[in-house]
């Protein structure tokens, strides 16, 4: 995982210094651009940035084995990974990725990403736009007397749904985006946290539009 | 369980078995040759093989012999090579040659055989998890579990091959498949070709982007073009389209290994190679230009030198068909995703319709500088006395085969740079070497795939002892096809890159580079079947190599060079383009240190 401060690159970078498009599925050509006028200053800066790319692929044998190998590969960070069919009838897989980098890594990382075969559309949700993220922890805490109180209050105001207890434990579902999870999970550490299993992230862009537009 | 689908779906009435279908899917493909080696999983196949006479197959001796020759054959003809190896061992095998065309972008298809469907992942015998294997060594790979699905796949992975950045592919055939009864479908047609669902490659330039681009060309006073491999894979006519902007804006060119012959090294405007190995003048302009227009070039490492001090003052335009290229080494001010003729073109056209003028004077002192840089004579040597200069040899050959149609091969090393120095291509698909990957036994397999293609043409592999000993079996290969091809040996007894590199980097410690043992090359040629020859002497260097030209067999001809030469002008590694050592005067240069050391 990245050891330098991580950044949320929607709050930090101005809008308008957007040269790298990842074009959806046009009429003629699915290949993902990285064109034009490229604002230079913007691949210089040197600060990590926290992104989370979704990538829609056909769902065939191998397709997550060769994203995953493109990361391992190319020694790009993953900070967390969900994949799951999500068409049926077509096929389709989504995959969604936590990762984390430079704009320029970043950058290199969704035009690796477009150029694999079975590729449809690779989106940046943190870059083309506001979106909505979500992730699923189970939480077990283990404890007695006030910690024990103390873990449902907290678990109450983070809206954890109690799953599973015993008279010395709990386990947590809680949703939220991951600044919330892990802020959940710091929370529960001095009241008791035993292990912690989490989802990843799954995300979507807000508005009318989905993400073969 | 195969036959039952096929019968379901019903549309195609006539039933091949799944060999025979990946056969006439070939030949709707345009394959004339396979290069392959048969073993348990691949039999089907062979049997259909055997039962027509419309593809040819060239039996080698290794089968990543086999992966090369079809890089020859593709890269000399722009068609998609096609291989065909066994299971296991034989896919395995193919992998370094996979790998090659990966980081040279060359299309391939290499089918491999596979353990039948119910025993994969049972530990068969010969088998070999072929599509993780190559998964990251290829630029696509199927398995085809159902013979309903075989066409279409080998159709696709044409397709995958030959389209945009282009690529080897693989296609894993379990033998069951190839036994099966299926229909056969042809390729799609027409508009439905571009069709894929997924992969439709980005062939046009952003003309918004070219415009720009267009704009800092014609406002440029001291630029440059750098151009690649891509304008190579672009087709005959992307060379013809850089020449013709070249001629049009007098601007200087230079290339790197890959891209040699795309613009002819007799043009005006040619500065020779860049890089690590490259000239002078041609690493002094790119350090020192104000717009570099890089065309189907990938600013690969030994190219650029240290990155913190590659051409610190320039604008920088990328045109490339693989958006991944851009801004991945070096980030450019304008990128432009298209293939090198279409962007060629509409370059031309703009420069034309808007009426630019390069800017006379200053291009003018431009290339008086350029013209001092190249008055340093920066592949200048000496052949004096008893031993043959390697540069020499090479340089002999070049002048001695020139006139005729002739193709250039090379392993890796010290004799690859000498050749990229001193044959001058003057046509594209003249030149094969292992550029990325940097694979020794390279250039005796690539000839034979290039003389399959090309029957009447010289086939010249320029050698060294080392690198040849890596495929030398491919020699009972030419020799039963017939095959004429000329393996030119650069015999220093050393592998001499390694050599040069513990001379700079370690002291002279000349740790396992010495070629001890090395075979009587004359004997081995002959045991072959093949003819050897042998020059140690200055003098004979031209009547050997007119003599080995006309000899219409296989020829090795083993040249007896200086072991202490070293490959210069050279940029040490870590260092910029501007701190070159030239060392014709004999001086090594100081040796490496830092972060150069490191490096490789």
């Amino acid at each position: 995982m990245a050891k330098k401060p991580v950044k949320t690159a929607a709050k930090s970078q101005p809008k308008a210094a957007k040269a790298v498009r990842v074009k959806a599925a046009a009429e003629d050509q699915s290949t993902n651009l990285y064109e034009g006028m490229i604002p230079v200053a913007r691949l210089r800066d040197k600060d990590i940035y926290r992104h989370v790319v979704s990538v829609l692929v056909d769902n065939e044998a191998g397709v997550l084995a060769r994203v995953i190998g493109l990361f391992a590969g190319r020694g790009y960070n993953i900070e967390s990974l969900t994949v799951a069919e999500v068409d049926h009838e077509r096929g389709l897989s989504r995959i969604n990725i936590a990762t984390s980098g430079t704009h320029q890594t970043i950058d290199q990382i969704k035009a690796q990403l477009g150029r694999l075969v079975p590729v449809h559309v690779v989106r940046d949700l943190t870059d083309d736009g506001p979106s909505v993220a979500r992730e699923l922890a189970l939480v077990k805490v283990a404890g007695i007397g006030e910690k024990r109180v103390e873990a449902l209050r907290i678990g109450d105001i983070f809206r954890a749904n109690v799953v599973d207890s015993s008279t010395q434990s709990f386990v947590f579902e809680v949703v939220g985006n991951t600044d919330k999870v892990d802020a959940f999970i710091e929370l529960m550490k001095p009241l008791g946290l035993v292990e912690v299993s989490r989802t990843g992230v799954a995300a979507l862009a807000r508005g009318a539009a989905g993400i073969e537009k | 369980m195969a036959e039952a689908q096929t019968a379901e779906r019903g549309d195609s009435t006539e039933k091949f078995v799944g060999a025979r279908i990946i056969l006439k899917a070939l030949e709707e493909q345009g394959v004339e040759v396979v290069f392959g080696y048969p073993g348990g999983a691949v039999l089907p196949i062979y049997d259909e093989l055997f039962k027509q006479n419309r593809i040819r197959h060239v039996l080698v001796r290794h089968e990543q012999g086999a992966v090369h020759a079809a890089e020859g054959y593709a890269r000399s003809t722009g068609k998609v090579g096609c291989v065909l190896v066994t299971s296991g061992p034989g896919a395995t095998n193919a992998v370094t040659g996979l790998t090659d065309a990966l980081m040279d972008s060359i299309p391939l298809v290499c089918l491999t055989g596979q353990v039948p469907t119910h025993l994969i992942g049972n530990d068969a015998f010969q088998e070999a998890d072929t599509i993780g294997i190559t998964r990251p060594c290829t630029k696509h790979n199927y398995l085809v579990r159902d013979v309903n699905q075989l066409a279409q796949t080998i159709h696709e992975a044409f397709y995958v091959a030959r389209s945009g950045r282009p690529g080897p592919v693989v296609v894993d055939l379990p033998k069951d498949v190839c036994m099966a009864m299926g229909p056969y479908t042809t390729a799609p047609k027409g508009v439905q070709r571009k069709q894929h669902k997924t992969y439709r490659p980005k062939t046009k330039g952003d003309s918004a982007a070219i415009a720009h681009a267009v704009a800092l060309m014609a406002a440029a006073k001291k630029p440059v073009f750098y151009t690649g491999g891509g304008v190579i894979n672009a087709g005959p006519r992307a060379s013809k389209l850089l020449r013709e902007l070249v001629a049009l804006t007098g601007f200087p060119i230079t290339s790197t290994l890959m891209g040699l012959g795309a613009y002819p090294a007799s043009g005006d405007a040619w500065l020779g190679m860049l890089g690590m190995h490259g000239t002078y003048e041609a690493n002094l302009a790119m350090h020192d230009c104000d717009v570099m227009i890089n065309i189907g070039a990938r600013f690969d490492d030994r190219v650029t030198g240290n990155l913190k001090f590659f051409s610190p003052g320039s604008k920088k335009i990328h045109v490339d068909i693989d958006a991944s290229s851009i801004n991945k080494n070096v980030i450019v001010d304008i990128g432009i995703v298209g293939d090198g003729a279409s962007v060629l073109e509409d370059m031309l056209a703009m420069w034309k319709a808007r009426r630019y003028q390069a800017d006379q004077k200053a291009i003018k002192a431009w290339w008086r500088q350029i013209e001092e840089w190249k008055a340093r004579g920066c592949l200048g040597y000496e052949q004096k006395g008893k031993l043959i200069k390697p540069q020499y040899a090479i340089q002999r050959l070049f002048e001695l085969t020139k006139h005729k149609k002739t193709y250039i091969t090379t392993e890796v090393g010290q004799h690859q740079m000498w050749a990229a120095q001193f044959c001058r291509f003057e046509e594209p698909n003249r030149w094969l070497t292992s550029g990325g990957l940097g694979t020794m036994g390279y250039g005796l397999p690539a000839a034979v795939g290039v003389q399959m293609a090309h029957r009447d043409a010289l086939v010249v592999d320029i050698a060294g002892e080392a690198s040849i000993m890596m495929n030398i079996q491919e020699l009972s290969t030419a020799v039963q096809y017939r095959l004429p091809v000329k393996v030119f040996i650069i015999n220093n007894q050393y592998m001499g890159m390694v050599r040069q590199w513990q001379e700079l980097l370690h002291g002279g410690r000349y740790s396992e580079s010495y070629s001890e043992a090395l075979p009587d090359f004359v004997k081995l040629a002959e045991a072959f079947g093949c003819v050897g020859m042998r020059v140690s002497d200055p003098k004979k260097v031209d009547d050997t190599i007119k003599e080995m030209i006309a000899i219409d067999r296989p020829v090795v001809c083993d040249v007896v060079v200086d072991q202490k030469e070293n490959c210069f002008p050279m940029i040490p590694s870590g260092k910029a383009h501007n701190e070159m050592i030239l060392g014709q005067d004999g001086k090594t240069g100081k040796p490496i240190t830092g972060e150069g050391l490191a490096l490789v």
